[in-house]
């Protein structure tokens, strides 16, 4: 038994000229919540598909649970639950026929099937959709049928693959409150998102943009490597003000909240307040505050102009 | 004017998914291609080349001097000979050959007299051979030497001819029975090559490779649903068959069962590679119809198989839909019981246990 639940080493995937994933490196501990944090295209469901063994890593060394993948990946599938990106089970098919269908193909014993069953229908709130079809329900109640699903043999690990695309905020905090259920029970969790909100929740985060791992720390340690470098600036005519400030070589990030223009310096500015008066030029009357770095920040620090910066 | 604009933008736009998708692309040579040669070969209505038995119970010489008269006629192939009747029944029984020409004891005493010179025993269940062999019926006969053909005019005709399970000669009787090979073919592959192809488009295969489940266990699961539906649909067929268009039943449940089961495992094999093979279920769908259409024309459904010229007999060979058609014409018709059909049956099973394996190869647990 490894401490760690997850280790990659230089993990890559090529499709044609394309590096999906390129050379990252993971260490998961067991029992943690792990995000993978990026946009569309960045590398997060090819890198799930090669943790469980659904795909072939092109190069790199990859340990899920002790075992070598992919060449154990047949005995890591009885140890792990995933939840795809695409909604994967039957939708022709009702909540209990679903569990009822899964928990024998996981080949759980007869006896503790029921059992099973009626466990996850209690803990995530199904059994007044135990008998519902799954065409006809929404997003987040689908959603929660599917995390039952990926629970029911009790994997120790799970894959959660976007599993909170399609719902809305209020089912979204409702989901992560039954992931961290699970954590607490032990069970180690690795979900990718697009959310911002979702990824702050993570234990971890490894930031991913076109294949690679720019940022890996945990969301707190991630911000607050950023204090000190995000200006917040009211006041008139902000758009014309953001043309001038993304063109410039200290700005990675100028984004419009509202009334207000939230700046991103890089780490060479010595002082953000000062240098943003310079740049603004004379003749604005400009409110500008620091403001406390969240997510996106990081993710713009992580992923703007071309790399790590 | 803003119409065309529209129109052409449309018909480009299907220009770049047809020749992005290469199965259908493919198609679209392959289906008029393949099409004109099954239809070129396979319909031939001139019989000629049917097989047939000698039974020879006088050993005369003018019996084999009838026999090549026969034989240069060319409708016929002599491919046997046997020593009673009784053995040439198994063998028309068994479908080995289509005819039998007996020749009595007293062959010399008849053509002495005038009389007919021998009786044709005639499988009557395919009308297009059942003609072709009374044609032959009242053939001049060469008895003398020295004689010039057809100087020996007789009265009678030269044989008498016996058409035996289909006397009235209705192509219901042929067909009917062929029919489940065609119905089967069709559903049996479709089933099950949509099935899995659904399965992978909808996003369920994915789920379904994370679990333990090994590539065999997934596909025999999926197989015996439609193992039923095959029964229930030869049970229909033959059934309604035999109500509406009298179509005897000879045979025994037992070869029949046994002959659908290993045609259905070989017809759901047959899905199972396509399923591997398509992308889409329009895909599969196409590939069904490549596989339906030289099982319809070529397996001796439409038109006898003797008819065929010898290269498109060898392909029919390849498709399950021959083999069963022959099986379950002999069964029904014929009445031929399980130990006469091994060679059919072999067939099947050889052709279902090597598909599963191919399939099974084909069909791997990762995404690559």
């Amino acid at each position: 038994m490894t401490e760690l639940a997850i280790k990659a080493q230089g993990l890559t995937r090529l499709f044609g000229d394309l590096t999906a994933v390129d050379a990252i490196d993971l260490q998961i501990e067991r029992g943690r919540i792990f995000g993978f944090l990026g946009p569309n295209g960045s590398g997060k469901t090819t890198a799930i598909r090669m943790l469980c063994g659904l795909l072939t890593p092109s190069a790199g060394e990859v340990t899920v649970l002790g075992h070598p993948i992919p060449r154990q990946a047949e005995l890591l599938r009885r140890e792990i639950g995933y939840m795809t990106q695409k909604f994967s089970l039957f939708t022709d098919l009702s909540t209990l026929e679903n569990l009822r269908f899964m928990a024998s193909i996981y080949g759980l014993p007869r006896s503790r099937r029921k059992g099973r069953i009626e466990a996850v229908l209690a803990q995530f709130s199904l059994q007044e959709l135990r008998d519902r079809r799954l065409d006809a329900m929404s997003g987040g109640q689908r959603q929660r049928v599917a995390l039952a699903v990926a629970t029911l043999h009790e994997p120790t690990l799970l894959f959660l693959d976007e599993p909170t695309s399609a719902v809305d905020p209020e089912n979204r905090r409702d989901f992560w409150e039954k992931l961290f259920d699970l954590s607490a029970a032990g069970t180690t969790i690795l979900v990718s998102t697009h959310y911002m909100d979702e990824a702050e929740r993570c234990h971890q985060l490894a930031i991913l943009e076109r294949g690679r791992i720019r940022r890996d720390d945990t969301p707190q340690a991630l911000m607050s490597a950023l204090e000190g470098r995000v200006v917040e600036v009211s006041g008139e005519s902000l758009r014309p003000l953001r043309e001038i400030l993304v063109t410039q070589p200290e700005i990675i990030s100028a984004a419009q909240q509202g009334n207000r223009l939230r700046v991103l310096m890089t780490p060479e500015v010595e002082d953000p307040l000062q240098c943003l008066d310079r740049l603004a030029g004379p003749g604005r009357a400009l409110e500008r505050t620091l403001a406390r770095p969240n997510l996106e920040d990081v993710f713009m620090a992580a992923t703007a102009k071309g790399g790590p910066a | 004017m803003k119409s065309l604009v529209r129109i052409l933008a449309v018909t480009q736009k299907e220009f770049l998914q047809l020749s992005r998708d290469r199965i259908s692309f493919g198609m679209v040579v392959m289906i008029p291609l393949v099409q004109l040669l099954l239809f070129g070969y396979a319909i031939n209505t001139e019989v000629r080349h049917v097989p047939i038995g000698i039974v020879d119970l006088s050993n005369s010489a003018a019996a084999r001097v009838i026999t090549e008269q026969v034989r240069v006629t060319q409708v016929v192939d002599i491919i046997d000979h046997y020593d009673t009747p009784q053995e040439a029944e198994q063998a028309v029984i068994a479908g080995a050959v289509r005819a039998v020409l007996l020749f009595p004891r007293d062959l010399p005493r008849r053509i002495a007299s005038g009389d007919t010179v021998g009786q044709w025993l005639v499988d009557g269940s395919d009308t297009t051979i059942s003609q072709a062999l009374l044609s032959l019926r009242s053939m001049p006969l060469q008895l003398s030497a020295g004689a010039p053909a057809g100087a020996y005019q007789r009265g009678n005709p030269s044989f008498e001819v016996s058409l035996f399970f289909n006397p009235e000669r209705r192509s219901a009787v042929n067909i009917v029975p062929g029919l489940t090979a065609i119905v089967l073919t069709m559903t049996m592959i479709l089933f099950t090559a949509l099935a899995l192809v659904r399965e992978r488009e909808l996003g369920n295969m994915e789920l379904l490779i994370t679990t333990p489940i090994h590539p065999l266990e997934l596909m025999v699961g999926k197989l015996v649903p439609y193992i039923l539906v095959g029964l229930v649909q030869v049970a229909i067929i033959l059934g309604l068959g035999h109500v509406i268009f009298r179509v005897p039943f000879a045979g025994g449940l037992a070869a029949l069962a046994v002959s659908t089961l290993a045609f259905i495992a070989a017809s759901l094999t047959l899905g199972l590679i396509i399923s591997t093979v398509a992308r889409s279920q329009l895909q599969a769908m196409q590939l069904t119809i490549f596989i339906l259409l030289p099982s319809i024309l070529l397996s001796g459904f439409m038109f006898p198989y003797e008819a065929m010229p010898l290269a498109a007999q060898w392909i029919a060979e390849a498709f399950p839909a021959t083999h069963y058609i022959r099986l379950v014409r002999a069964v029904v018709l014929r009445g031929a019981e399980t130990h006469l059909l091994g060679g059919e049956l072999l067939w099947l099973g050889g052709f279902t246990v090597l598909g599963l394996g191919l399939a099974t190869a084909r069909f791997r647990k990762t995404l690559d």
